[in-house]
């Protein structure tokens, strides 16, 4: 058998669905709903055992569109520093606040991905977020907690 | 009946109402093209203001709301591939690739003119069919639903992904996985929760379809060196924003417009159905009824594939208020919300609603027409600057898009775990997307997850445990024979494509 990576993926797929089974028997029911006809456990089940089928069907049957991908063409630097950039996003955005954390992510963001147009950067940032935190916040009433905005005492 | 219409027009042609109408649109329109922010949150930052008016006049600024949010929500799936509500999300399969071949403006024509004219004809057979579907849609039950929902999945793994099936059935049962994370509706017992309080409510739709459509689609574009803005480039901002449709297209939409809307209303009809089973179901029937070299279009911008499931979403759109005006039962979670508001009112749907408040009754009916026609007119004009979206260099857009993602997700949970879990997931699908897994049925199946276990579960317990429940009444069995004939006419075009 040829292995590639989209049967990797399927056994891993099967893997993970043996853990879901698996999972799905340590569910906690009540007593009286053990023997039930369906309790919280049932659907869950199914679905482990249809993971396992579908994976496993994949892995073995012979897979005719080979998806190749070239790797060595793939962007993974600026990718993976747009995900941390993301994730630094998620990180500060209650300790520091909406208005400030999203400007620097955005402003970050075009940097990274090579622009230095720095007047339009600034603009499409710090003004672009206030603009968007107004319609939110001022004219749709959605609360956005903002511990920066407080502090200088541009809210309340 | 043409007394109630007469009443209808009368009450809904009311400068006051037609005004509401426009208002309703238009901050409709706007709020459905904010990523989280769908027609039932639309709807329900109505409710305070419609408290101040007649209870006609508040449901028109309601249907508005309704129908202006849809139309918003089309527009974020088709030019940046970020469908804001599932009913949008077929959308986006040939939406989106037809905004990227520069023809963005015709992409949102397309859709303005298939919404409009589903949601005309729906109206016509909502006029004339109104009591009696609502008869037809009571005869449904959980065994039936749970057998829709079963072909609803087959078919949009079958007509996904060409000889890619089986990939498609991987991605059916991971977005039914992801849908059972959480507390379970009836026992609340927690499961795959792992003790993580962010996950006892489940994961939310928009988080869901954030991450597999918009952020996966951004990182795929860094990852593969791609630029969306590319076609953009090539033609005129003009070009860019063109609204034209030639006769080709018109020809082919005059076919595709008539089966959807029937299949969006009919399914809008069935409580708990809604736009997202009517919209993914005309996406699948359309590829399947149209010849074998339109076929090939679907995925890479076909007008078929683009005219269906919005025709579909927003005929489902006028079929779910059957159900609600006639028997009281919401058929989707935003009729759920005017319903309440309905309540509010001192009005009580039901079968009883004609006689009882025919001015109601009718001038809704009357007022979703004209609310789709004033949609029309103020949303035409303003396509040809929506479509300039594109024409933002890649530097901007992407984090742009990320913006719209992480936003839509924190304004609805204000926690920064349902962040990483965003970019978790946008990880995982961007790695699957490089390898063919299809996203879509992924989506259809984590937003039926619940509803389809709520179904197996009803139809189980009635039956004691027995599976018999798939074939004891006619029309499950219609509905399942209508799956195994839609797998087995796939694999036998497969086998006979490779032989």
């Amino acid at each position: 058998m040829n292995i590639n990576t989209t049967k990797i993926i399927s056994l891993l797929f099967f893997v993970f669905s043996a853990f879901y089974l698996y999972l799905a028997y340590q569910i906690q029911v009540f007593t009286f709903d053990e023997n039930a006809p369906f309790n919280a456990r049932t659907f869950p089940i199914y679905l482990g055992y249809a993971g396992l089928f579908f994976s496993g069907l994949k892995f073995i049957l012979p897979d005719p569109n080979t998806i190749k991908v070239e790797h060595k063409s793939l962007e993974y630097k600026k990718t993976g520093i747009l995900i941390l950039i993301a994730i630094i996003y998620g990180a500060t955005i209650l300790k520091v606040g909406y208005f400030l954390s999203t400007s620097l992510f955005l402003f970050a963001s075009y940097y990274f991905l090579g622009e230095r147009r720095w007047i339009l950067m600034f603009l499409l940032s710090f003004p672009f977020v206030a603009a968007f935190m107004y319609l939110l916040h001022g004219i749709l009433d959605i609360y956005l907690r903002d511990p920066f905005l407080q502090l200088i005492g541009v809210m309340g | 009946m043409i007394e109630g219409i007469l009443i209808g027009l009368t009450t809904a042609l009311t400068l006051q109402n037609i005004l509401m109408v426009m208002v309703g649109c238009f901050f409709g329109t706007i709020i459905g093209m904010l990523p989280g922010l769908g027609p039932m949150t639309a709807i329900a930052l109505m409710i305070p203001i419609t408290y101040g008016f007649e209870p006609a006049t508040g449901l028109i600024l309601m249907a508005g709301v309704y129908y202006g949010a849809v139309f918003g929500g089309s527009t974020s799936s088709i030019l940046l591939n970020a469908p804001g509500v599932p009913g949008t999300v077929a959308t986006s399969f040939d939406g989106y690739p037809m905004a990227q071949q520069g023809k963005a403006g015709k992409a949102l024509a397309i859709a303005a003119w298939s919404s409009f004219a589903g949601g005309t004809l729906s109206a016509i057979y909502l006029l004339f069919m109104a009591p009696s579907l609502s008869k037809v849609s009571l005869s449904f039950r959980s065994p039936d639903y749970f057998a829709l929902m079963i072909l609803g999945l087959t078919a949009i793994a079958a007509f996904s992904s060409k000889g890619q099936f089986l990939k498609a059935m991987m991605m059916v049962v991971l977005g039914l996985m992801l849908a059972s994370v959480g507390q379970d509706s009836l026992s609340d017992i927690t499961r795959y929760t792992f003790n993580n309080m962010n996950l006892t409510d489940g994961i939310s739709f928009v988080l869901v379809v954030m991450a597999t459509f918009a952020m996966s689609e951004a990182l795929t574009i860094i990852l593969k060196r791609n630029d969306p803005t590319t076609a953009a480039k090539q033609v005129s901002l003009t070009e860019l924003g063109s609204i034209k449709i030639n006769k080709e297209e018109r020809t082919k939409m005059y076919k595709t417009i008539p089966r959807s809307s029937v299949i969006g209303f009919l399914i809008g009809v069935l409580p708990g159905a809604g736009a997202t089973i009517a919209s993914f179901l005309a996406y699948g029937m359309e590829r399947n009824v149209v010849s074998d070299q339109e076929k090939e279009k679907f995925g890479k911008g076909s007008v078929n594939g683009l005219s269906a499931p919005e025709t579909a979403n927003n005929a489902a759109c006028s079929g779910s208020f059957v159900p609600m005006l006639t028997l009281g039962i919401p058929g989707s979670g935003t009729t759920a919300v005017m319903l309440g508001a309905l309540l509010g009112f001192g009005v009580q749907p039901g079968p009883r609603l004609y006689m009882t408040n025919p001015e109601i009754f009718w001038s809704i009916i009357m007022s979703m027409y004209i609310g789709m026609v004033i949609l029309l007119i103020l949303n035409l004009p303003l396509i040809p600057y929506i479509a300039r979206i594109l024409a933002v260099p890649k530097n901007y857009l992407i984090p742009l898009i990320l913006f719209f993602s992480v936003t839509g997700i924190y304004v609805m949970s204000f926690n920064n775990f349902d962040i990483y879990l965003m970019i978790g997931i946008a990880v995982v699908a961007t790695f699957l997307r490089l390898y063919d897994f299809p996203m879509p049925p992924l989506i259809l199946a984590f937003v039926l997850g619940g509803l389809m276990e709520e179904n197996l579960r009803r139809s189980l317990l009635l039956s004691n445990g027995s599976w018999e429940f798939l074939w004891d009444r006619t029309l499950t069995a219609c509905i399942l024979a209508t799956t195994i004939l839609i797998v087995v006419w796939h694999v036998y075009k497969t086998f006979k494509k490779k032989n």
